[in-house]
This record gives structure tokens, C-alpha cells and sequence, in this order.
């Protein structure tokens, strides 16, 4: 059996990775020039414990069995997990309520060890909190990521168990005969299979059509975001702070990110769904002004002085606000889409729900691969070693010494690494290592980083691009 | 890993770096080792290739790369200079006293006697000032899009506008028009601007480059390479005025809106200006740490690289009394009084002159900076056209101070 996964978001890749444990042939399609750059890019990077999410909603299927898979996804995977729980803080007696429901919810929903903590208790844990505050929601299980290192890791593994990567490859016609999946055709050739796995984040809505399958209608819901500077912020709060949440979703969050910054957001702003808008992750003064005064409710101290990086994503949105998950009226076609929050921590379980699924619906049996490999390396991160152990790695290979990103203490082996990995262009390396992600933003290695990518590439340094084909960087020479 | 003790360490070897190292030599240390994490010394001077450097430290008028070699042909003269490029300090132990510094040859462990910290700034990125629209390729800060041009050989793009009227923004204004880049304008959000009277004369009005006082970056446009820029102008709370929207085609944009001193390695048992991300010095250099000493851009951003090196060989001259023989004076504080912004050293130590630098908080046409200790007035004289981005030099002998905290006021 041949099956096309369309999409390497998190969801798509994680899905990927999963059927590369069976003995079938699994293709992915991508139509930017990396994984994990579009929806999977810019989110709250949350993964969510699962309280809130109304029991009978397909979201509450797949939020905490998707959560609870994360331990063991992380360690094979090797991306950065850190469980350092959330807090939803109330600081009015109706929110206190809303507290109580959420709790409910929870237990409903299987949620593990979630508390009801009084005032004295947050202050106590998270000192930069809003002395307002009443009372909180504590949910231990409550996580933080690298999102696009989820779909970076889960394809790397993926294609290390046989999968294959088309990357700038646009879908732009799916065949179907007798109601049955043939055929999808792309900008890069056609590709006959049997199944289609439709993940594609922002315009699954419209892959499905492409197939007559069922669908719900999307539109972007845009969340921006501000990221203080780790070197400034690191520590100001240890869990993922919320507002109660309303009727808009959870609110805007205060966390702290894997890396150790702060990150501020999102809003949630409904846009048309024409095309334009599904690419539209421009940020705004309003939100920026939303951001800070909603930040500041929680914790009077930020300072967003220690910006350095604003960003906006775009969450795919549908009417019924809840995931659409599985067979389809067309044989061989299956729906991931309307991957709203908390699409990223109800990935996992969604991958092996699909398994099932497609087993169930088509009538197969998947036979697992004997030599799967369930482990990706990750690429080692020399400053984090003990130092004795560093200068044993650099006495090995001198580069591991070298340090590019001043910031952020990536070595040149660590980009080297990256590249062997796939990274094509700046946010390629970037996203994989770390490097310009830092106070500086590339401010004292960008041309350092474009050097080496010229270099292993066997490109002029010209043609190094920030991400896309034409987002070059450089415009001709000063002097001949 | 190999441990190594030596006396005097340097952090950085720009101009404040190799200015301290070179004051530490003078005094007559057995070892200086500076550790530097770029590929060679000299720092940004290297791709400074404009004009203004050395009239203070060297008499004469150099360029960026000039000044450079002079002061690294003094270092030389001293064998007891020991300078290490491609060096990154990973950690500090403060109580033990120990610098781990990784290279391509491993893990060394430094036990200095006496540290000097100048580890210089870094440009302000574009995500610090909050400005809304998307994220293109085509956006550079000037430090960068100075790098590519002077260094690498390459052109950022092709119609550009800057933004910040800091002396690197104005810098390459000039640069980038004389290399055939169009530059459509400046744009400043304070009602004066941020860099050298001097600069704005020969970088903008000598070529008609536009400056917009009071004018904000409101939006930036382009799906992967910079395509759109709009400006708009001021009102007095700093709020964008409806209406007063520009809008301009370039493909590139170049952004000069500050440093921030590098200080964060020493936060956690430094004193840093919690403002201005300084380290806290005294006028013999010294941080708040008796064994540490700090110059350069990373205590205090500086107008001129002559003062930065002259500050740093004071580091180097006071870090090395400090192994000698555990110089360490009464001190007493340096405070701001009436109208003065950014004011430097912190502190006064006996035994050393009081080089004073300061910037005023708002423009003042005509003021009286008057400099006192208790009931000594150590310095009162008129001057004109005072700016906020004009930093001003005052030297005040050792022979005229006393003991007793010392306050420096602008008198409008």
C-alpha cells in the first residue's frame, strides 16, 4: 500500500512517522521549503493538559491521550519536553467559578492531578504574579515544546524508517475513480496511491475538495505573539500562566519557552478565509497593545523593553471549533484538519487513531516493520555538556568548539549538523539549532551561518535564502 | 581541559579590550591574556572603513581598520600581551574565580588574578521595537548591512530607508548611497536626532537624504523579500498621528535604534543599570566585584572609540594595581542631579582622576553642568546646544578631589 501524507505540520509528520512503523510506503508532501514552517510554526508552543476541552467534542478525544504520549515521543524523538504544569488564574469570584468548572471538566476528561490552588499558594510558587490574583487552576501535566522540532524530529524519523520527502511540492489535483483515491497530482509530478492523508494545516479544506471528500470550511484565526529576551527574562514565571478563558478560547499566555524566554500571546483574531488571509501572519499595533495590557493584568512586572522577536500564526478555524478527524466518504481519504488548539498535544494520539482508521475503513491490516527504528538523534548541543566532556568532544572534532551563535551557543558543528539534516536556508538552520534565536537575532552570525551554508552547499553566498526561493538576502556585489 | 592561571584577563578585544590590556602591560604584570570570540581583534573597528577615529587618543584623523592597527601594533610591543581570537566565554565562576573558555582546542579553565570585561554591545534587533506587519527578508540592522557591505564585499538591496538616526544608521545612509544603493529617507521617532551633529551634515545633507524627525516605521510589507515601508509622524505622547502616513517602495530597510551594552554573562553577580543594561563602574573601572573591572560599550555606550579605548586602559592600569598589590580605595558615589541622562562612572575612587561622561535628558540650548562634592565645586561652565545625543567628556584631576559623594547637575 502507497499512502500520500499531505502536509509535514505536526500533525502530517507525526502521522508519517507513525505509518513508517508498518511495512507500507509513505510519501509526504510539503509545499513550503521545510517542515513544520506553516501552522506548526507560530503557536503557544503549549502542550495542554486538557481540561478544557467540552467532553463529546473530538478535541477532548484526543487532548489527553495525545498529552500522555508526549513523555515517550520526546525521549525517542529527542525534542525538548518540559511538563512545567499551568496555571489558569482567576481574579474576580465569577472567574473562581469558571475555575471549578474547568476542574470538573477535568476530572471528567481523565486529566491527572489537577488543584485548585489559593492565593497564598501561587504567590508563593510564582512570585510575579498579579498579588490580585484569587485563585488558580494548577494543572501539573501541562507542557512546553518546540513545536516545529516535533515535525522536524517525527519526519527525520519517519524517513530514516523508509518515508519520502517531497518538499516545494504543491498539490494541485487529487484523482479519484469510482469514489476510491488514485492519484495526486503536484507541481512536481504525479503520484499514484491508495490512500491520502490530509493534513495541510491552513488549506485542508481545500485538499479535500480537490478529492470530493468531506470537509469543514476553514478560516484563519490569527494569534500574535511578543518574545522577551531570555538573557533579560529567563525565570520571571515556571508554569504557562492563563487568563480564565472565555468565550474567545484560552486567552492570551504568559510562558516561558524551551529555550528560557517569555512568550507573550496569542491574540485571536477571526480573518475571511480567502487565500490571502491564510498567508496574512502580518502583526499589529493593536495586538501589541492588546498583548501588553493583557501580560500586565497577570504579571504587573513584565517589561516588554526585552522584546525581540514579534511574530503572528495562524490557527486553522472552523465553524463547529473542533477537529475533523478520520475516514471520509472517499475511500482512501482521510481528513487531520481543522487542527486548532489543541491540535498540537492531540497530534500524537490523532497519528495512531489514524492507523486504526485506516486499517478499520480499508479493510487491511498494517503488518509493523520489524527493523523500525523508534529513535531519532538529536543534534548534540556542546555548551550544555559538563565541561570535561565538551573539550573531550572538541578534542574529537575541533568544530565543536567553534562557537557561531553567540547568544544562543551554537558551535559550527552544530550547523554542520543541521545541514546534514536538510537546513537549506537561515530559518532552516535556525529552527534546528537554536542559532539567531537569541538577544542579537542573527546580529553577529548571520553572515556567519550564510558562510558555512554557502560553503556545504557549494552555493555563492548569494543564493542563500531566509526561507523561501525569493526571500534572498543579499543583492549583488559592491565591487566587481 | 587544561587550567591556566594568569593576572590580568580581558574579555573582547575591541578597542576598549585592547585598551586595557595595554594600561595592564604599562603597570607591569607578569601575563594579560585577552580572549577574543571573533576570528580576529579590533572589533566593530574593523568594519568601521570611515573616517573620525583617533582625533583624541592618536592626534590624527583615522579610519575604523587604522585605529585598529595602531592599537594593536602598541599591544605588540608589549610580549606580556597575549591575545587569543576565536575564544567564547562559556561560564564565570565568580566565587571561585574561575572563566571557562571553549575554542577550537578545548576547554580552558582560567584562574585570573584580575578580570577586565569589555565585551562591547549589540545592536537593538527590529523585534525589540514592537513594529507591526510582517517579517521579510530585506531588514537589517545597521551593524549587519555595514558588515556585508564593507566586509563581505556584498550589497544589502537596491532602495533602502533607515530607520534611527543613530551615528551606524547615519554611517550607512552615506555608505550605502556612495555604493549605489538608493536611500529614500531617515526616519527618527525623537524630535532631534540620534547620532553626531557632524553625521547628520556629512552623511544626510551633504547627499539630500530626507530626515523625518518625529516619524515612526508603522508598517512593514513583503511576503519574502521587503517590498513596502510606511511611516507616519508623531504626536507629542508618541502616538502615531492619523493621517500623516508615508509610504514608501524599498526592498530594504535598515534599523539603528540603539545598543544595548553586552553585560548579561556578569548579571547575576554584577551590578548592571537595570535602565541602560551597563555595567556599574567606578572611575578606576571597577565593578561592583573588587576583582572585576568593566569598560567600553558594555558599561556605558560611547560617542567616540578614543574614549573607549582611553577607559579601558584606566581598566587595565587600576586591574593591574588590583594584582599588585590589592589596590582598592574608599569610593564614593557619582550621582545624577537635575537633567542628567546617562552619567558615567558611578562611583569615584581616591587615587584616580574623574573622567566623567554624561549625556543630558532633553535638549538644553544654554546650561550650567556644575560638578560638586559636599561644598567643593569641582567644575561649573556654561554650554551651548546641549543633546541627548551628544555625550560629553569632562576630566577632573585627582589633585582637585576630596573625600564625599559627588553630584553632577545641569542647571538650565
Amino acid at each position: 500500500m502507497k499512502i500520500a501524507v499531505i502536509g509535514a505540520g505536526a500533525v502530517g509528520s507525526l502521522i508519517a512517522r507513525e505509518l513508517s512503523r508498518y511495512d507500507v510506503e509513505v510519501i509526504i508532501i510539503e509545499k513550503n521549503t521545510d517542515v513544520g514552517m506553516g501552522v506548526t510554526k507560530a503557536n503557544s508552543a503549549i502542550v495542554h493538559a486538557g481540561y478544557d476541552d467540552e467532553p463529546g467534542t473530538v478535541r477532548s478525544k484526543f487532548c489527553v491521550p495525545g498529552n500522555a504520549l508526549y513523555t515517550e515521543l520526546a525521549k525517542d524523538l529527542q525534542f525538548d519536553l518540559k511538563r512545567i504544569g499551568s496555571l489558569v488564574l482567576a481574579f474576580r469570584d465569577e472567574e473562581v467559578r469558571v475555575l471549578e468548572e474547568l476542574y470538573k471538566r477535568g476530572e471528567n476528561n481523565n486529566v491527572p492531578g489537577l488543584e485548585i490552588w489559593d492565593r497564598d499558594k501561587i504567590l508563593s510558587y510564582e512570585p510575579n504574579i498579579n498579588p490580585e490574583v484569587i485563585a488558580a487552576l494548577w494543572a501539573p501535566t501541562a507542557g512546553i515544546t518546540e513545536p516545529w522540532m516535533v515535525a522536524i524530529a517525527a519526519v527525520e524519523n519517519a524517513m530514516d524508517n523508509g518515508a519520502q520527502l517531497y518538499l516545494e511540492t504543491e498539490v494541485i489535483e487529487i484523482v479519484t475513480i469510482d469514489g476510491r483515491v488514485r492519484k495526486v497530482v503536484t507541481n512536481k509530478g504525479e503520484f499514484e496511491v491508495d490512500a491520502v492523508v490530509n493534513a495541510a494545516g491552513m488549506y485542508a479544506d481545500e485538499i479535500a475538495k480537490m478529492a470530493g471528500a468531506d470537509y469543514v470550511p476553514l478560516h484563519p484565526r490569527k494569534g500574535e505573539y511578543i518574545l522577551l529576551d531570555k538573557q533579560e527574562f529567563s525565570g520571571f514565571v515556571k508554569s504557562i500562566l492563563f487568563p480564565t478563558p472565555s468565550l474567545l478560547g484560552k486567552g492570551t499566555l504568559v510562558t516561558p519557552t524551551v529555550d528560557g524566554g517569555i512568550l507573550v500571546g496569542p491574540t485571536a483574531v477571526d480573518m475571511p478565509p480567502e487565500r490571502e488571509f491564510r498567508e496574512d501572519t502580518s502583526t499589529t499595533f493593536e495586538g501589541f497593545e492588546a498583548l501588553m495590557s493583557k501580560a500586565l493584568k497577570m504579571t504587573p512586572l513584565i517589561d516588554f523593553r526585552a522584546s525581540i522577536k514579534t511574530f503572528a500564526g495562524l490557527r486553522p478555524e472552523s465553524p463547529q471549533k473542533d477537529f475533523l478527524v478520520g475516514k471520509t466518504n472517499i475511500f482512501g481519504f482521510f481528513n487531520a484538519m481543522a487542527m486548532r488548539s489543541p491540535g498540537l498535544t492531540a497530534a500524537p494520539a490523532i497519528a495512531k487513531f489514524m492507523i486504526e482508521e485506516i486499517q478499520e475503513s480499508m479493510g487491511e491490516t498494517l503488518r509493523p516493520k520489524l527493523d523500525f527504528k523508534p529513535v531519532r538523534e538529536k543534534i548534540k548541543k556542546y555548551a550544555d555538556l559538563p565541561p570535561t566532556i565538551w573539550d573531550e568532544e572538541i578534542k574529537r572534532d575541533p568544530l565543536a568548539g567553534k562557537m557561531i551563535c553567540f547568544c544562543n551557543k551554537v558551535t559550527e558543528r552544530e550547523i554542520l549538523e543541521a545541514i546534514k539534516k536538510g537546513a537549506r536556508t537561515i530559518d532552516g538552520v535556525k529552527f534546528r539549532t537554536r542559532a539567531m534565536f537569541g538577544s542579537c537575532q542573527g546580529g553577529f552570525c548571520m553572515h556567519r551561518i550564510m558562510k558555512i551554508l554557502a560553503r556545504e552547499l557549494g552555493v555563492d553566498m548569494a543564493d542563500i535564502k531566509l526561507r523561501s526561493d525569493k526571500s534572498f538576502i543579499l543583492m549583488g556585489q559592491v565591487r566587481k | 581541559m587544561i587550567e591556566k592561571n594568569v593576572d590580568v584577563l580581558v574579555i573582547g578585544a575591541g578597542a576598549a579590550g585592547l585598551g586595557a590590556a595595554i594600561g595592564a602591560a604599562r603597570e607591569g604584570v607578569s601575563e594579560v591574556v585577552i580572549v577574543e570570540r571573533d576570528e580576529r581583534s579590533g572589533g566593530i573597528l574593523n568594519q568601521c572603513i570611515h573616517n573620525g577615529f583617533g582625533l583624541h587618543y592618536f592626534r590624527e584623523e583615522l579610519s575604523g581598520p587604522e585605529y585598529a592597527e595602531r592599537v594593536k601594533k602598541i599591544v605588540q610591543q608589549y610580549p606580556n600581551i597575549n591575545v587569543k581570537v576565536e575564544q567564547y566565554v562559556h561560564q564565570i565562576d565568580y566565587r571561585r574565580k574561575e572563566v571557562v573558555v571553549a575554542s577550537t582546542e578545548g576547554i580552558t579553565v582560567y584562574k585570573p588574578k584580575s578580570l577586565v570585561v569589555a565585551t562591547g554591545a549589540r545592536e537593538r534587533p527590529m523585534g525589540g521595537i514592537l513594529v507591526p506587519g510582517t517579517r521579510p527578508a530585506g531588514v537589517f540592522t545597521a551593524g549587519v548591512a555595514q558588515r556585508f557591505v564593507n566586509l563581505e564585499n556584498r550589497l544589502p538591496g537596491k532602495r533602502a530607508i533607515i530607520v534611527g538616526s543613530g551615528d551606524i544608521g547615519l554611517i550607512m545612509a552615506r555608505r550605502l548611497t556612495l555604493e549605489g544603493v538608493e536611500v529614500v529617507a531617515v526616519v527618527e521617532r525623537m524630535p532631534y536626532p540620534g547620532g553626531l551633529e557632524r553625521n547628520i551634515r556629512q552623511c544626510l545633507k551633504d547627499f539630500n537624504i530626507p530626515l523625518y524627525l518625529s516619524h515612526t516605521v508603522v508598517g512593514i510589507y513583503g511576503k519574502e523579500r521587503l517590498e513596502e515601508v510606511i511611516i507616519a509622524q508623531l504626536d507629542e505622547s508618541y502616538k502615531p498621528i492619523p493621517g500623516t502616513e508615508k509610504k514608501f517602495k524599498v526592498d530594504t530597510l535598515v534599523l539603528s535604534v540603539g545598543l544595548i551594552p553586552q553585560s548579561t554573562l556578569f548579571k547575576d553577580f554584577l551590578k548592571i543599570d537595570p535602565w541602560t543594561k551597563g555595567i556599574v563602574t567606578s572611575s578606576s573601572g571597577r565593578s561592583s566585584l573588587n576583582w572585576i573591572f568593566a569598560a567600553g560599550n558594555c558599561t556605558v555606550i560611547y560617542d567616540l572609540v578614543d574614549w573607549v579605548t582611553e577607559e579601558g586602559s584606566v581598566a587595565g592600569k587600576f586591574a593591574a594595581m588590583y594584582v599588585r598589590n590589592n589596590w582598592e580605595p574608599a569610593k564614593f558615589f557619582v550621582e545624577k542631579g537635575q537633567n542628567v541622562g546617562i552619567l558615567f562612572p558611578s562611583w569615584y575612587e581616591e587615587g584616580t582622576n574623574l573622567n566623567l561622561y554624561l549625556r543630558v535628558k532633553k535638549p538644553i540650548a544654554e546650561g550650567t553642568i556644575r560638578i560638586k562634592q559636599r561644598n567643593n565645586l569641582l567644575y561649573s561652565k556654561k554650554h551651548l546646544n546641549m543633546l541627548p545625543s551628544e555625550m560629553i567628556s569632562i576630566k577632573i584631576p585627582e589633585s582637585k578631589i576630596g573625600s564625599g559623594d559627588i553630584i553632577v547637575e545641569v542647571l538650565e
